[in-house]
């Protein structure tokens, strides 16, 4: 804004703060709801300031779960969800740097065709693709496991689209210096690729570890044993009481830790997260 | 050190255009040969397919005893300095100068001395731990000829290393080019499209058109003989003036040429002269003045010292034998 005048930035405040105020209204609420006992909720006025029984919902659900819906602890399905999470970041950015590495920098014959195959699985998300995938994943006994919950998803063609053009902006002259200085192919990759595109990396995997924390459907579909259960599933099936009143102080207490470890890397990895996604300049 | 034979060296593309043909220069070990032409003649075509960045479709490229036409780039022993200097920008100054080094596997008290000699020859010492991005653009200049001294190669190829720079830099960096290359004496292939920089560059040029040469030979030669009417024309500031015989009738020596080549330094007013030119322009250049005017209707320049008021008449003599005589349909020098 070029100008510069008292009731245009009051405006724009007020206009921030009532963004603000609605997104982090139902967080509120949660929290709150997460302080109280199961029958403050029940009883007709829902309370807007925290109660005294922060200490005890949290410790509860962190150390035994809900026994009655079937859920393991809170850590042990955040532990799960981490693993997933980290499991689909990692993998998904370890294979599509390669393939956008493959594509850029190698002439190979229907190089042109392997690209365009990789950006047509944009049109197939799990979603749509979840029988069959089930069906394999089953066939290769890889339900109830680490493995069964991420590697359907780790396919990428957002990241191996966002690599190429990563790898695009790159001089050409560039790749010609670390060919006179004898840098074969996998060195140039390591020594000057890699290193180039850090920040994207961190963006990228900002972005893909929130989508592994939030996969919901998928993990529903294919964990029958507790042991397997993630924390976004799990809130789910803590919700769904069979015989009685949903116990939703301890559902939104479980739902305020599953916020965490997103927020947590949003914050940690700010900074590269927004140099990556601004940074032209290589 | 080694010399470098190109033998009917041509390059055609994938769709069949030819970008370069028939190029046979003889590089003697030490010898700083420039390439210059208009872009789009072939002349950095010409440098990648002696760096290996292109293939060599026609011919042989020797670099020393090797015929190279098969070897990578990073085994030709050959270094490279790039127009946009092409520095790692993720690396420091130390680390861009000793990577290529590393990859060879260079002993590491070796690499370290090695760095410290191309750092104190260039003065980056007090640079050595700075990312490039922090360097003005001289400085990564000679950050990325360090990088080629550091090899300590066979040859060095420059790629217009000097077109980015601002022009005061550029005769700054023109001549510590030249006096490195004087000291290390490496055989050296330069390109750029600035003929001033090839005069002052080259031991010899290589004028290339069209990718094809169209004269090789030191600076002088090339300047006082100018093999067709494209060198005529392209070696020199102001350009010679290059005009039909039949516009200078009276001109001696020149009757049975199609093309009379005169330099615009080689005219003078003379009352008694045999040229008349009707002066259109006059441009000041401080010292002396550019006089452009028609004589029979060809456009004419001349060279005159900065004085008085320019009538619109002026008659001119040419310096005995200083004119230059060209085929009309080839362009190429009959005299």
């Amino acid at each position: 804004m070029i100008e510069n005048r008292p009731g245009l930035n009051l405006l724009a405040h007020l206009t921030l703060m009532l963004g603000v105020a609605i997104v982090a209204l139902p967080v509120w609420v949660a929290f709150v709801a997460s302080t109280h006992t199961a029958t403050d909720f029940m009883s007709g006025t829902i309370p807007l300031w925290p109660g005294p029984y922060l200490v005890e919902n949290y410790a509860r659900m962190l150390d035994a779960g809900v026994s009655t819906s079937g859920t393991p602890p809170v850590g042990t399905m955040m532990l799960n969800s981490l693993v997933m999470a980290l499991l689909i970041a990692c993998g998904k950015i370890a294979i599509s740097i390669t393939s956008a590495f493959a594509i850029v920098y190698f002439r190979f014959p229907l190089r042109n065709l392997a690209f365009w195959c990789i950006f047509i699985t944009l049109m197939l998300p799990v979603e749509v693709r979840i029988v069959p995938t089930f069906q394999v994943v089953a066939d290769l006994g890889l339900l109830d496991s680490y493995a069964g919950l991420s590697i359907p998803l780790i396919a990428s063609a957002t990241a191996t689209f966002l690599f190429r053009q990563v790898f695009l902006t790159i001089p050409d002259e560039l790749t010609e210096a670390a060919r006179i200085d004898g840098a074969g192919p996998m060195k140039f990759f390591r020594d000057i690729l890699l290193p180039l595109s850090r920040t994207n990396i961190a963006a990228l995997f900002v972005i893909l570890f929130i989508y592994g924390w939030n996969q919901y459907l998928w993990p529903l579909l294919i964990t029958t044993s507790s042991d397997y259960y993630t924390i976004v599933a799990g809130i789910k099936r803590m919700a769904d009481a069979v015989d009685g009143l949903p116990q939703w102080h301890l559902v939104m207490a479980t739902a305020m830790l599953a916020m965490l470890p997103p927020v947590a890397v949003v914050i940690g990895m700010q900074r590269l997260f927004v140099k990556g996604l601004v940074e032209t300049e290589k | 050190m080694a010399s470098i034979i190109l033998d009917k060296v041509g390059k055609i593309y994938a769709g069949g255009t030819r970008a370069v043909g028939d190029v046979s220069i003889d590089i003697r070990d030490g010898e700083f040969i420039v390439l210059v032409g208009p872009s789009g003649c072939g002349k950095s075509t010409l440098l990648r397919m002696v760096a290996g960045l292109e293939s060599i479709s026609e011919g042989t490229v020797r670099i020393g005893d090797r015929v190279v036409n098969d070897i990578e780039p990073a085994d030709r022993d050959i270094a490279m300095v790039f127009q946009n200097y092409a520095l790692y920008p993720h690396m420091s100054v130390r680390q861009n100068l000793a990577y290529g080094l590393k990859n060879r596997g260079t002993p590491r008290a070796d690499i370290d001395r090695r760095v410290a000699d191309a750092a104190a020859i260039l003065q980056i010492g007090p640079y050595l731990d700075r990312k490039p991005r922090a360097l003005s653009g001289g400085q990564r200049q000679r950050v990325a000829m360090g990088r080629a001294i550091v090899r300590e190669p066979a040859a060095f190829l420059f790629d217009e290393p000097l077109s980015n720079l601002d022009a005061k830099l550029r005769v700054t960096m023109r001549l510590e080019i030249k006096d490195l290359q004087r000291r290390l004496r490496t055989t050296s292939i330069y390109v750029t499209h600035d003929q001033l920089e090839a005069m002052t560059l080259a031991d010899r040029l290589v004028v290339l058109n069209g990718g094809r040469i169209e004269q090789i030979g030191t600076p002088l030669d090339v300047y006082r003989r100018p093999a067709s009417t494209f060198v005529a024309g392209f070696i020199g500031s102001p350009a010679m003036n290059l005009i039909p015989s039949r516009a200078v009738p009276n001109l001696p020596g020149t009757a049975h040429a199609g093309i009379v080549g005169i330099r615009p330094e080689d005219l003078a007013v003379d009352p008694s002269g045999p040229i008349a030119l009707d002066v259109i322009a006059v441009e000041e250049l401080g010292a002396q003045r550019l006089v452009h005017g028609r004589t029979n209707g060809e456009m004419l320049t001349v060279t005159m010292p900065a004085g008085d008021a320019v009538p619109d008449r002026l008659q001119l003599a040419c310096r005995p034998g200083a004119t230059h005589l060209f085929h009309a349909e080839t362009g190429q020098r009959i005299d």
